[in-house]
C-alpha cells in the first residue's frame, strides 16, 4: 500500500480512458523522442532490408521494393516506457507477416538490428500474426528520421523501446538474445499491461 | 558492465524530503533521504510515485543530480507549467514530505571514473541535472569540459557551483545578452574551438530538449566523433 503524497491531486481522472492506459502510463498528444545515440541517416538508394539467420535464403528488399508490398493503415496506442502513452497513433507500414510470408523455419525468437547499432529482441510470435509491421509513415507523412525514418519497427503491445527506430532487418533465432536496451536493465519482453518495464518487474 | 546497475527487481522505496534547495524560478533541488539505497552511476534516473488521496498514482523518470558519493540522492526537477507531477514537485513539495522511488535505472547514458576521459558534456536547459552528476563523479585527473546552453542567466541551474570549476565548464546564452558570458547557440564552431577534438577520443554526453540534442549531436558527427561515442538523453516534444 503506498503512502499519500500529501498535497498531491494528480489530473483529473476521467479525460483519459483507463482500459486504454496501462498502469503507471499518461497519456501525451505529443510524439517524445528517446534515443541512445545521433540519428543516422542513411540515403534511401542505399537502404535494404533483410530478413536473416534461421532461413534457408536470406530475403532482402530494397526501399522501392519494400513500398511496391502491401500495405496496411495502422491506428494503435503505443507506450513508452518513460511513462507517456499516445493514443490513436496513425501508421502506414508493411504487416512483418507479409515480409515473412511462408518462411519456413525452426526460429522462435527475432532480433530486429537498426543503423545505429541498436537491436531488440522479440519472441516470433509477438512479430507475427498481424501484431507487427515495418512503417514508413506516421500521420499520413513520411516518417521523419528522429522518429525512426526512414522505417522503423512497430510493435504497439509492447513498450515503445521494441518498436525499434532505423530498423534494417530481422534475425531469426533459434534461442533468445537480449538486445540493446535488454542488456542495459530494461525488461526482456516488455508487456506495459503487465508493466514489465525493467529487469525482475 | 553492461546493465550491473540493475540487479534483481526494483523495488519502490520510500524516500522523504530531507531538503528543498531553489535553484532557478523554474527549478529546484530535492533532497531525499533513501532507506536502503544501493547508490547510482552518474547519468542514471529514477523513477518517482506519487500518490492521492483518492489512491490515483502518478509515475514520472527523472534524471540524478548528485554525484555517486554525495551523501544524499538528488534531483533537480524544472517545472512543466501543464504538467502534472512537476508543479508538484517544484512548488508544493516540503521537507518532510515522502514519496516512493525506485532505481536507479538506465545503464547506458552512465559515466563512472573506470570508463576513463577526457568527459565532453553538452547540456541545454536542464540536461544538464545528469552532467553535473557526472562532475561531481569525475576525478580531478579526468579532463573534462561542460558546454551549458540556457536561456538566459537566471534560467542557469547549478549556476555558482558550476562557475567555480572555472576553465572546464563554458557556458553560453541563448536569449540574453551579458558582458563576461558568452551570447549563441551550440554550434558546429563552438564544439570545434571550444571542446575535445576527436582525436583525443572523448566520452561524449549530450542532454537536453530533442531539437537542441538533434543539432548538437549532428553537429559533433560532422566533426569526426565517432557516432558510437555519443550518448544522448532527450526530452520534451517535438511538435508532431
Amino acid at each position: 500500500m503506498s503512502p499519500v503524497s500529501r498535497g498531491f491531486r494528480g489530473r483529473s481522472r476521467s479525460d483519459a480512458p483507463r482500459d486504454r492506459v496501462p498502469p503507471g502510463q499518461y497519456v501525451t498528444d505529443d510524439f517524445p523522442v528517446l534515443s541512445a545515440g545521433p540519428t543516422p541517416h542513411t540515403p534511401l538508394d542505399e537502404w535494404t532490408f533483410t530478413i536473416a539467420g534461421e532461413i534457408d535464403e536470406p530475403r532482402r528488399w530494397t526501399w522501392d521494393e519494400l513500398r511496391a508490398l502491401p500495405s496496411e493503415q495502422i491506428t494503435k496506442d503505443i507506450h513508452c516506457v518513460t511513462k507517456w502513452s499516445k493514443l490513436d497513433s496513425e501508421w502506414e507500414g508493411v504487416s512483418v507477416d507479409t515480409l515473412l510470408d511462408a518462411v519456413d523455419t525452426e526460429a522462435e525468437h527475432v532480433v530486429a538490428f537498426c543503423d545505429g547499432g541498436y537491436t531488440t529482441n522479440l519472441p516470433l510470435d509477438d512479430v507475427t500474426g498481424g501484431k507487427a509491421w515495418v512503417a514508413f509513415a506516421y500521420g499520413g507523412e513520411p516518417l521523419d528520421p528522429e522518429h525512426g525514418g526512414p522505417a522503423r519497427l512497430l510493435v504497439p503491445h509492447l513498450y515503445f523501446w521494441k518498436s525499434a527506430k532505423w530498423v534494417r532487418g530481422l534475425t531469426l533465432r533459434v534461442d533468445d538474445e537480449p538486445g540493446f536496451w535488454e542488456r542495459y536493465g530494461y525488461h526482456n519482453y516488455g508487456d506495459p499491461w503487465r508493466e514489465q518495464r525493467y529487469w525482475g518487474d | 558492465m553492461a546493465g550491473a546497475a540493475v540487479l534483481g527487481r526494483l523495488t519502490w522505496r520510500l524516500a522523504e524530503v530531507a531538503g528543498v534547495v531553489a535553484q532557478t524560478m523554474r527549478t529546484r533541488t530535492l533532497v531525499l533521504e533513501i532507506d536502503g539505497w544501493s547508490g547510482h552511476r552518474a547519468g542514471q534516473h529514477v523513477d518517482i510515485r506519487l500518490t492521492a488521496e483518492d489512491g490515483y498514482q502518478a509515475e514520472r523518470s527523472y534524471s540524478i543530480a548528485s554525484g555517486p558519493d554525495d551523501p544524499r540522492l538528488e534531483l533537480t526537477v524544472e517545472r512543466i507549467d501543464d504538467g502534472e507531477v512537476s508543479p508538484y514537485l517544484v512548488d508544493e513539495v516540503r521537507q518532510g514530505d515522502s514519496f516512493e522511488v525506485r532505481g536507479p535505472i538506465g545503464g547506458y547514458f552512465a559515466w563512472s571514473p573506470d570508463d576513463g576521459g577526457p568527459l565532453l558534456l553538452v547540456a541545454g536547459g536542464s540536461g544538464v541535472v545528469p552532467l553535473r552528476s557526472m562532475l561531481r563523479a569525475r576525478p580531478r585527473d579526468v579532463p573534462a569540459k561542460l558546454i551549458y546552453s540556457a536561456r538566459t542567466h537566471d534560467d542557469l541551474i547549478y549556476r555558482d557551483e558550476l562557475s567555480a570549476l572555472g576553465d572546464d565548464v563554458l557556458l553560453t546564452l541563448t536569449r540574453e545578452q551579458r558582458e563576461g558570458v558568452r551570447a549563441g547557440r551550440v554550434d558546429e564552431d563552438l564544439l570545434r574551438d571550444e571542446t575535445f577534438a576527436p582525436d583525443e577520443d572523448p566520452r561524449v554526453f549530450v542532454c537536453g530538449p530533442t531539437s537542441f540534442v538533434e543539432s548538437v549531436a549532428s553537429a559533433l558527427v560532422e566533426l569526426g566523433h565517432a557516432p558510437e561515442r555519443i550518448r544522448t538523453e532527450r526530452f520534451g516534444p517535438t511538435g508532431r
